[in-house]
């Protein structure tokens, strides 16, 4: 059974895996909220739930990784293009 | 240099009270509505992000058990002695159980993974009604900035 377990070497690759990705949620999470453009900003809120997913693949929480991968980046991000669309595409802020 | 210690051996933690607080402020200072609801589903993920954390564990994998260890192996002359007397070579639930070895340390907790699954999809539909209400307010006051949509219920008093 000690073969499954994952060795040292590779839980410190995780790691560093796991610092990279959160950097890069909280840039893409400040851009997509500081673009002025909608639809960008919903792009970008779509990369956002991609990286969260990745970092529950490295979670072992595989369950919960293809569940956002689905719904939080595919049906949220359409929703937000669908309203985007239908409303406008500008924002003040 | 303890508080360096602090701040560096729990990072994650750190990382995830920084994308609450992200969207905490969208959702408090945001004038247009899509981006409040951005930054509501990003305040959203950043919770559920922290209760799936408190599930790992040190060397661990995925919840789901191997065959191996449910059906550890006999021998080699397994499959000869199958053929031989048939209904012999056919484990009970109750053997099964009684030989399993499993490590609760050697998985993730999963627990808050299905706890938090619930929760990634009624987000989306929080998220849902939102927009669908965005779009209603849009038809009816031509605007999705706060501020104009105040200006113009102010107006029309």
């Amino acid at each position: 059974m000690d073969t499954q377990r994952r060795e040292g070497g590779l839980w410190q690759m995780i790691w560093a895996f796991d610092l990279i990705t959160l950097i890069f949620l909280v840039i893409t999470a400040i851009i997509s909220l500081q673009t002025k453009d909608l639809l960008s900003a919903a792009m970008i809120f779509g990369v956002y739930s991609f990286l969260m997913c990745l970092l529950w693949a490295g979670m072992a929480a595989v369950d919960v990784a293809f569940t956002e991968s689905a719904v939080g980046a595919g049906v949220s991000a359409v929703f937000l293009i669908a309203t985007v669309l239908r409303t406008t595409r500008r924002s003040s802020d | 240099m303890e508080l360096l210690e602090a701040l560096s051996a729990k990072f994650n933690y750190w990382i995830y009270v920084i994308i609450m607080m992200i969207g905490l402020y969208a959702m408090i200072s945001k004038n247009n509505l899509v981006k409040k609801l951005i930054g509501m589903s990003i305040f959203q993920t950043a919770i559920i992000l922290f209760y799936v954390s408190i599930g790992v564990k040190e060397g661990d994998t995925i919840p789901i058990l191997y065959h191996d260890q449910v059906h550890p192996s006999h021998g080699d002359s397994h499959h000869g002695a199958d053929t031989g007397h048939g209904e012999d070579h056919h484990p009970s639930h109750e053997e099964i159980v009684a030989n399993l070895h499993i490590e609760p340390d050697d998985f993730a907790n999963p627990l808050p993974h299905v706890l938090m699954l619930t929760a990634i999809v009624v987000g989306v539909a929080t998220l849902g009604v939102g927009l669908a209400l965005t779009q209603k307010i849009y038809r009816d006051f031509g605007s999705i900035e706060e501020n104009e949509i105040l200006e113009s219920i102010k107006s029309a008093k």
